[in-house]
């Protein structure tokens, strides 16, 4: 730090930076020459064969070399020129992908690194971030200088507007919610996409309680989801019983199994949890596919029962001394009943869990997750049982699941074993690690954002897993507890002031 | 009789395979205490590394088989090893130090990116590759059965105790091993005696991810079939070996990932082959509670 004070202004070149540079140009070209350079192609009847792209390799590694540059040069201090390069051309990078998706005819004729227009979009996102690091750096000066009491009355402040925010949000999206479908933009198409958005809502806001609340990283959270449709599927098919029925035996079963799984690994460390599930989710999918007498194997389940009003179904003809929606209430047929109330339905259930998580999270139980969740060892030391508590949790988020499963088999009136794969779990997952472990509003946004606007262009929805992972890795290099996450405790034994400045000082 | 010591053979194949992925998760989880998600998915880019390479080269004439193995094999290492050293670099440094469960998510992260890269470079088909050198010894041979050992098989296990017995004598014998090792047992106290830690960590990603590239390459000679999804089960298979043998434990990553393929190949012979998979992990979970620490482990104790 002092020698750069020492310094007349920002280096652009020196040994250091040429070596730094050097090296990114061997990283980009080891990481994209094979896999970017050569596309295998397998044929049908022919031998493997390729073709080269050795010009995308080129553009990759003088993108990559270019804005490590931009990066030193930032470190240097000058922040400006970093900004407006770096701005420059995400703007141009970014633009030009997003005419390529819209299908605009001039992008064809703007000279572009890459033919994909996503590929662009890429590179111009990275070239993005760049440029808002730049940006904050100019503004605050770098981080790293605050002092501790600076950086705590930063937190504080953070946390503060985030629950502002969340107070504010939450309430206003539950009335959206609520009025979307009598609104004119609320067409029989878009309901139906809502109704993908808050099965996702109601997922991550399950996961949450494990994940966010009681700090334990469950990467099989679809086995449950799988289970509860199964056990709907089966149970609905078998016994005729309808959707209401059904429905406390889906999340039942699930958390049964949330409880079995959970017993043996829960009192070991949090990795072997992690990869337990991860293999558990697997080998539930595996069982699905191969049991065939039970599942039907891979061709799924078909001719479950739709969504019925509370036992009455909602079809067109009724038999003889059968009641149906529209004969109960005199009016037309449509399928519109059946979508809108499928919506409210869900839509209830999501308000549900996430009323039970807020609720639970004042409990005595709730308290003991959040502190098992900070420190185990102390927890331990005052009486808390870790392997029940953490039980609990993994139980009423499997049966968060079950319930949610039990509505998608509802909603499609077919499954199969492939709608269960560790995708959606670490779809899930994204959800709640973007939105800020243990915020409710923040799960919802993150699910809106990340189902919806794959929603929008089916170009999107090709990159959609890749666009997840690098999410989930940027928001933990960048915010560690997520972007609306006020992770703090929600209780403490003494005033925030006197447990920083008394307490620790 | 016969058949078993066919599947004899073919378990230690794979096994071979798993050990060496192990070995990545174990060192890794020795000396910064996460399991690396990711390894799965660079074992995976190992192999389409390789697969890669053996196309251009034949491509580019080289046909000598023996010259084409080596040069794939030393290229594939270095190209692979370099994942291992970004995924650490990019996803887990900075992460040093965080609450326990930021590098764990970025570790998932992280391997959804590498699969989907390749997935979307590559596309979702299997790719078939043609077998180098087809054939083997006839061991022993009945009226109904031969048991024969590949030549792709001895391949892979001259390599295996090759690269086993240079790696147990890099650990042991070097000065990077004695600072990998220091950094093991106290990553403070090392920085404090001028061991580099930075440095140390990510050579051990890059040991770990070599290691991965060369499991990479025997799956792509030994079954010649790589797609962008098998890291994934690989991964959890491996892991399940480290954890078998006791993580943190090299020898113990090794058995366990030899007892692992014995036990797949086994039971995909005399039970149902769908349910392989599903024997390899009923065997992670039955460890864990039996025995947490694994066969040749040490007991872990947490402290405050």
């Amino acid at each position: 730090m002092q020698m750069m004070q020492t310094k007349s202004g920002p280096t652009f070149m020196n040994a250091m930076m040429a070596k730094d540079l050097a090296v990114t140009t061997f990283i980009a070209f080891s990481l994209s020459f094979l896999l970017v350079g050569f596309q295998t192609l397998a044929l049908q009847g022919q031998q493997l064969s390729y073709i080269n792209h050795l010009g995308d390799v080129a553009w990759s590694v003088v993108l990559v070399v270019l804005g490590r540059y931009g990066l030193l040069v930032d470190r240097e201090g000058a922040h400006r020129i970093t900004l407006v390069v770096c701005g420059v051309a995400a703007i141009y990078l970014i633009g030009s992908a997003v005419a390529g998706l819209a299908e605009v005819t001039w992008y064809a004729m703007l000279p572009l690194p890459f033919a994909q227009p996503m590929v662009n979009g890429i590179f111009g996102a990275g070239a993005a971030i760049l440029a808002v690091r730049a940006a904050s750096n100019m503004v605050t000066r770098r981080a790293t200088m605050m002092s501790v009491e600076q950086r705590e009355a930063y937190e504080t402040r953070r946390n503060r507007l985030n629950r502002k925010f969340s107070q504010t949000v939450g309430p206003i999206m539950v009335l959206l919610a609520i009025f979307m479908p009598i609104t004119p933009w609320g067409d029989r198409g878009r309901v139906d996409t809502l109704v993908v958005i808050l099965t996702s809502v109601m997922l991550g806001w399950g996961l949450n309680i494990v994940v966010g609340l009681a700090g334990l990283l469950d990467l099989g959270y679809v086995a449950f989801y799988a289970v509860g449709a199964y056990t709907y599927a089966k149970m609905s098919i078998g016994f005729g019983w309808d959707f209401w029925q059904t429905l406390p035996f889906a999340g039942l079963f699930a958390a049964m199994f949330g409880v079995a799984l959970g017993f043996p690994v829960l009192r070991l460390r949090g990795d072997y949890l992690a990869i337990v599930t991860l293999g558990f989710g697997e080998m539930i999918r595996i069982v699905l596919l191969n049991w065939t007498d039970f599942t039907s194997g891979a061709q799924g389940i078909s001719g479950i029962p739709y969504m019925d009003f509370f036992g009455i179904p909602f079809i067109r003809e009724p038999q003889e001394g059968q009641q149906s929606f529209a004969k109960l209430f005199g009016v037309e047929y449509s399928l519109d009943h059946r979508i809108y109330f499928t919506y409210y339905v869900i839509l209830c259930l999501a308000l549900i869990t996430n009323f039970v998580t807020i609720r639970l999270r004042k409990l005595p139980i709730g308290r003991a997750w959040e502190a098992l969740r900070e420190d185990e060892i102390a927890c331990r030391a005052l009486g808390v049982n870790p392997r029940n508590t953490k039980l609990t949790a993994f139980g009423i988020g499997a049966m968060f699941a079950g319930f949610a499963g039990a509505f998608y088999a509802t909603r499609l009136g077919f499954i199969a074993p492939f709608s269960f794969t560790f995708d959606v779990s670490a779809g899930i997952l994204a959800f709640v690690v973007l939105g800020g472990m243990g915020s409710q509003v923040g799960v919802a946004l993150a699910a809106i954002i990340l189902v919806g606007l794959p929603e929008v262009t089916r170009e999107l929805q090709l990159y959609r897993a890749l666009i997840y992972g690098c999410a989930m890795v940027l928001i933990m290099l960048w915010r560690p507890r997520g972007l609306l996450s006020h992770r703090e405790p929600t209780i403490y034994a003494m005033p925030a002031k006197s447990r920083f400045f008394g307490l620790w000082k | 009789m016969e058949y078993l010591l066919q599947q004899v053979i073919n378990g230690l194949t794979l096994g071979s395979v798993y050990g060496l992925i192990a070995i990545g998760y174990t060192m890794v989880y020795g000396i910064i205490g996460m399991v690396n998600f990711a390894h799965g998915d660079v074992f995976m880019i190992g192999a389409f590394n390789s697969m890669i390479l053996f196309l251009v080269m034949g491509s580019l004439g080289i046909t000598w088989v023996p010259l084409q193995l080596l040069v794939v094999l030393v290229l594939a290492v270095i190209f692979t090893s370099v994942y291992g050293w970004t995924v650490e670099r990019v996803a887990y440094r900075p992460l040093r130090g965080s609450h326990k469960l930021a590098p764990l998510i970025s570790a998932i992260g992280m391997s959804i990116v590498l699969q989907n890269y390749v997935f979307l470079l590559q596309g979702a088909k299997p790719k078939p590759l043609q077998s180098l050198l087809p054939g083997g010894i006839q061991l022993m041979q009945t009226e109904d059965f031969v048991v024969q050992l590949g030549y792709m098989q001895i391949i892979v296990f001259a390599t295996t105790i090759v690269l086993m017995y240079g790696f147990w004598k890099l650990i042991t014998a070097t000065s990077l091993g004695r600072q990998q090792r220091s950094c093991e047992q106290d990553m403070k106290m090392a920085a404090l005696l001028g061991v580099n830690v930075d440095r140390t960590i990510s050579l051990t990603f890059v040991m770990g991810a070599a290691l991965a590239g060369v499991a990479g390459y025997m799956v792509t000679l030994y079954y010649g079939s790589n797609d962008f999804y098998m890291g994934f089960v690989a991964g959890i298979k491996a892991f399940s070996a480290a954890v078998l043998g006791g993580i943190g434990s090299l020898p113990g990553a090794m058995l366990g990932g030899m007892l692992i393929g014995l036990v797949e190949a086994i039971w995909s012979a005399y039970f149902a082959v769908e349910y392989k998979d599903v024997a390899a992990f009923a065997i992670l979970v039955l460890v864990l509670i039996f025995r947490p620490t694994g066969l040749l482990g040490r007991p872990e104790v947490e402290k405050v």
